[in-house]
């Protein structure tokens, strides 16, 4: 789209990927249960006039049932598209006229809706009440459901153009093969295009229900109010127990997939299975990666890749911690004709990486950027909501932020090169790379 | 994606100017500091007054290219130290070129403004660019460019587009740059560019965040205010002589869905206080696309189901010339040109009808909430402050905004789609898509041998 080719950036970032969390004891989280058993994030700041809402439930693709791939997507894009007897125009009118926006989120693990909303009480009102009928009742119209499908499935045919979309979507079959991680995120046309009404309605009663919901507000409001306003969320939810836990994934075997693009680059992506959310090695292979991939130019593959060679505008790792384990991934862009040789760099740059670990004075840089940065992290109420949702979908402990310096200040050398050596095994690498030809 | 409107709605929102400071030291340089304590951290970015349009033919991309070089060394600092110190200091930096300008950031923990500015003080006059490093970044340049343009359908009809729309303005050159020049750059290049433009004088301080003014511009003295002033080249007018009708172009590339881009030229915002046209265009383009049901989206998607996306766009904010535009994606089985009547069925009913004042209450609302949204980003505040100076607008005019937009009629907005939406000054581009499995296309560097 036009507008967003305003700007040419030196670098695009890849670090919020990992989605650290941190905060100092700034941020003080008070947490509860719904009588309907939501659990309940919370922090109240009166220093600007609005509210932001975040419910997220256990309902992204990875839920997806067999054969009905693209189903958790659909469902999460129908919410607001005819609610309690609203149509999906009065929806978005009542919403605009209070200037109230409210969005989507949808990922392999979580489908969530947020709201931002004026704390003026007439303003508010009206938005939550919105909120509360999208969540609450959705109406799945027919007519609706056979247009969203169109648009659900033009989106998906209109990545297929996208090497970059190309890639990471073999990659994650490559990686996880049966599990339902492997599954792309928006879906299976075919899948998608046999979809009812009633498959709908029965993904939505089973997975939107009180006991799998959290709920995150930030802003200004009273302890009492966002008490009383949780408890109308949950309230008309339906009682459907918690999802049963997502399978483990295997380790995956090393393979190479190589798919034909007319691009002019290569799309390379190299990776393992790696760490889940509540992985007791995370912070050393969190602060490990930056030294290896994380850290914008302060990282290795950074100085090898790009600034040495000229391989590439962008090369980093991370790894994705989800609910299960997420994948390690590296990746880069390289024109066609330079593509084995900017794959072995980085190859032997993650080699290199786990044999011997960082430099003590890699790490220490990069424990200093991550501790200092720190309070970057939590300087807005929308950064301070996405890490309630997150503390709050993957449970992870209250005091998570206020201890986060200091579990980053006590990965040392020797405790991120065994985590590394646990995680990555050079030799059994799943790579992609898509660019036009398929030689090897 | 992102819709059109809320991009322009984000860029032109204006906040209430809690505590502002605006001054221009002895040597020329612009320096504004707004005072926020939400939370310790600050952004600092320094602007300067030189984007793509002040570039040549020939050395197209050489601004960005530049921006590039920024980060590799001065006299005193070796290249790639200048990231590494802000990195070890806890910071985030970046920088951005755009078609106005080249800017220039550091977020980081209040107290530690000092290090941003000593640093960017010394590379605005010590740059260093060497031969052999520009060698190597100007192939990192050619990969971004293909990464983010000539593999990306919409980015390359995008281009093509304004190449065409804007034939004497220098709008018409892709802020990347175009391959070719690319590939003949030259270290000398950049180094003239760095010459011409990278002075105090042309080149404005933006600190925003948990700091003290007066401290910010102590610091500003000491850092960038000992640099000399230097003179800079005369910028000439450049005005695009008026369209004297609709153009329209076919880009072929391998995609599988159409695309449509509409643009006409408008006005953009010169005198902030006195102009009304700009901020009727703005409610405009919130009608026809500002929410989930806005006139384009309840017609084409929702009712007639001829597109799976569109969204109308303005941004009068700028050095040069403005344009309303309009994008949308058929849907399956429809064609663009069947797309296109569509489209220009909306814009003739608002033409001959006008809009309802629902309608316009709905847009004023949210850019009200939006006014005070924006407060929740430091960044963005820094963000919107230098792009309206390095428009030539007063800080006042951030302020003003809202003010403007609320006072704007639907008899307004009916004119101005009368006046502006014109095929006259109607601009088309349809992304015609080739099959994904076609062999693939020709080397985007001349020279350089294709591996299919």
């Amino acid at each position: 789209m036009p507008i967003k080719y305003v700007f040419v950036l030196r670098f695009l970032g890849m670090l919020l990927l990992s989605l650290p969390l941190s905060a100092q004891a700034a941020v003080a989280i008070q947490h509860w249960q719904t009588t309907q058993g939501a659990r309940v994030y919370f922090v109240e700041s009166r220093e600007l006039p609005m509210l932001d809402v975040a419910v997220d439930f256990p309902a992204g693709s990875a839920r997806d049932p067999a054969g009905k791939s693209g189903l958790a997507q659909l469902t999460h894009g129908l919410l607001d598209q005819g609610a309690g007897g609203l149509s999906d125009t009065t929806i978005a009118h009542r919403l605009a006229d209070v200037g109230a926006v409210l969005s989507g989120r949808f990922d392999r693990d979580r489908a969530g809706v947020t709201l931002r909303t004026l704390s003026s009480a007439t303003e508010k009102n009206k938005a939550l009440d919105v909120l509360a009928q999208v969540l609450q009742r959705p109406d799945f119209p027919q007519a609706v459901i056979k247009r969203e499908k169109q648009r659900l499935i033009a989106s998906i045919r209109e990545a297929e153009a996208d090497p970059g979309e190309v890639a990471s979507k073999a990659f994650y079959r490559a990686l996880y093969g049966t599990h339902p991680y492997a599954r792309d995120e928006a879906g299976d046309p075919a899948a998608i295009a046999r979809l009812t009404r009633g498959d709908l309605q029965a993904f939505y009663r089973t997975h939107y229900s009180a006991p799998n919901a959290v709920i995150s507000m930030m802003g200004d409001i009273t302890r009492a109010e966002a008490e009383a306003i949780a408890q109308r969320l949950a309230a008309g939810l339906s009682h459907a127990a918690p999802v049963a836990a997502l399978p483990k994934p295997a380790p995956a075997a090393a393979s190479d997939t190589r798919i034909a693009h007319p691009s002019t680059q290569s799309h390379v992506l190299v990776g393992v299975v790696g760490m889940a959310r509540n992985d007791p090695d995370f912070f050393p292979l969190f602060v490990g990666n930056y030294v290896l991939g994380g850290g914008g130019f302060d990282s290795r593959l950074m100085r090898e890749v790009r600034d040495k060679r000229g391989y590439a505008y962008s090369a980093y790792s991370y790894f994705m911690p989800m609910m299960e384990a997420g994948p390690f991934q590296l990746g880069l862009q390289t024109k066609l004709e330079q593509t084995g040789d900017a794959l072995k760099v980085a190859q032997d740059t993650l080699r290199q990486f786990i044999a011997e670990g960082p430099a003590e004075a890699e790490l220490i840089q990069a424990k200093s950027n991550l501790t200092g940065g720190f309070p970057l992290r939590i300087d807005s109420n929308r950064k301070i909501l996405d890490y309630l949702a997150v503390i709050g979908f993957y449970r992870l402990p209250l005091d998570y932020l206020d201890t986060w310096v200091d579990q980053v200040n006590v990965v040392d050398v020797a405790s991120v090169r065994q985590a590394f050596v646990r995680r990555i095994d050079p030799d059994k690498l799943v790579t992609v790379v898509v660019g036009a030809g398929s030689a090897r | 994606m992102r819709s059109l409107w809320a991009i322009g709605l984000a860029l032109l929102l204006g906040s209430a100017q809690a505590s502002l400071t605006d001054v221009t030291l002895g040597n020329g340089m612009r320096v504004i500091v707004k005072e926020d304590r939400r939370a310790p951290v600050m952004v600092s970015q320094v602007w300067y007054r030189a984007g793509s349009m002040d570039e040549f033919n020939g050395t197209t991309g050489v601004a960005h290219v530049l921006e590039h070089m920024m980060f590799k060394g001065t006299q005193t600092v070796p290249p790639g130290e200048f990231s590494k110190r802000i990195a070890a200091a806890g910071g985030r930096e970046n920088a951005f070129t755009s078609r106005d300008y080249t800017a220039y950031f550091q977020q980081m923990q209040k107290d530690r403004l000092e290090l941003a500015m000593q640093l960017e003080a010394d590379r605005m006059a010590n740059l260093v660019i060497s031969d052999e490093l520009f060698a190597k970044e100007i192939q990192v340049v050619m990969e971004e460019r293909r990464l983010r343009t000539d593999d990306q359908p919409q980015s390359v009809l995008y281009e093509r587009l304004m190449a065409t729309a804007y034939q004497a303005h220098p709008y018409r050159r892709p802020i990347i740059g175009w391959m070719d020049d690319l590939s003949s750059m030259t270290a000398q290049d950049a180094r003239d560019w760095y010459a011409r433009w990278y002075a105090p004088n042309n080149a404005t301080l933006v600190v925003a965040g948990d700091v003290k003014a007066d401290e910010v511009v102590a610091l500003a003295r000491k850092y960038f205010g000992v640099l000399p002033t230097r003179a800079l080249p005369e910028r000439k007018a450049q005005a695009e002589p008026p369209q004297l009708g609709e153009k329209r172009i076919v880009v072929k590339a391998p995609a599988q869905l159409p695309y449509l881009l509409m643009a006409w030229h408008a006005p953009k915002l010169k005198n902030w206080a006195q102009d009304t046209e700009p901020y009727a265009l703005q409610i405009l383009a919130g009608v026809l696309s500002g929410n989930d049901s806005a006139r384009l989206q309840k017609t084409l998607v929702k009712t007639q189901q001829i597109a799976v996306n569109a969204s109308a766009g303005y941004d009068p904010v700028a050095r040069g010339p403005a344009m309303f535009m309009i994008d949308a994606t058929p849907a399956a089985g429809k064609s663009v040109a069947a797309l296109e009547r569509a489209i220009r069925a909306e814009i003739a009913r608002i033409q001959r009808e006008g809009i309802n004042e629902a309608e316009l209450a709905r847009v004023k609302a949210q850019v009200i909430a939006a006014d005070v949204y924006q407060q929740d980003s430091l960044f963005y505040q820094a963000m919107q402050l230098g792009d309206y100076v390095i428009a030539g607008l007063p800080p006042e005019a951030l302020a003003g905004r809202v003010d403007k937009l609320r006072a704007v009629t639907a008899a307004e907005v009916q004119a101005v789609a009368q006046k502006w939406l014109q095929d006259e000054r109607l601009n088309v581009a349809e992304l015609d898509p080739q099959p994904l499995s076609a062999p693939a296309r020709r080397a985007a560097v001349p020279g350089v041998r294709h591996a299919n």
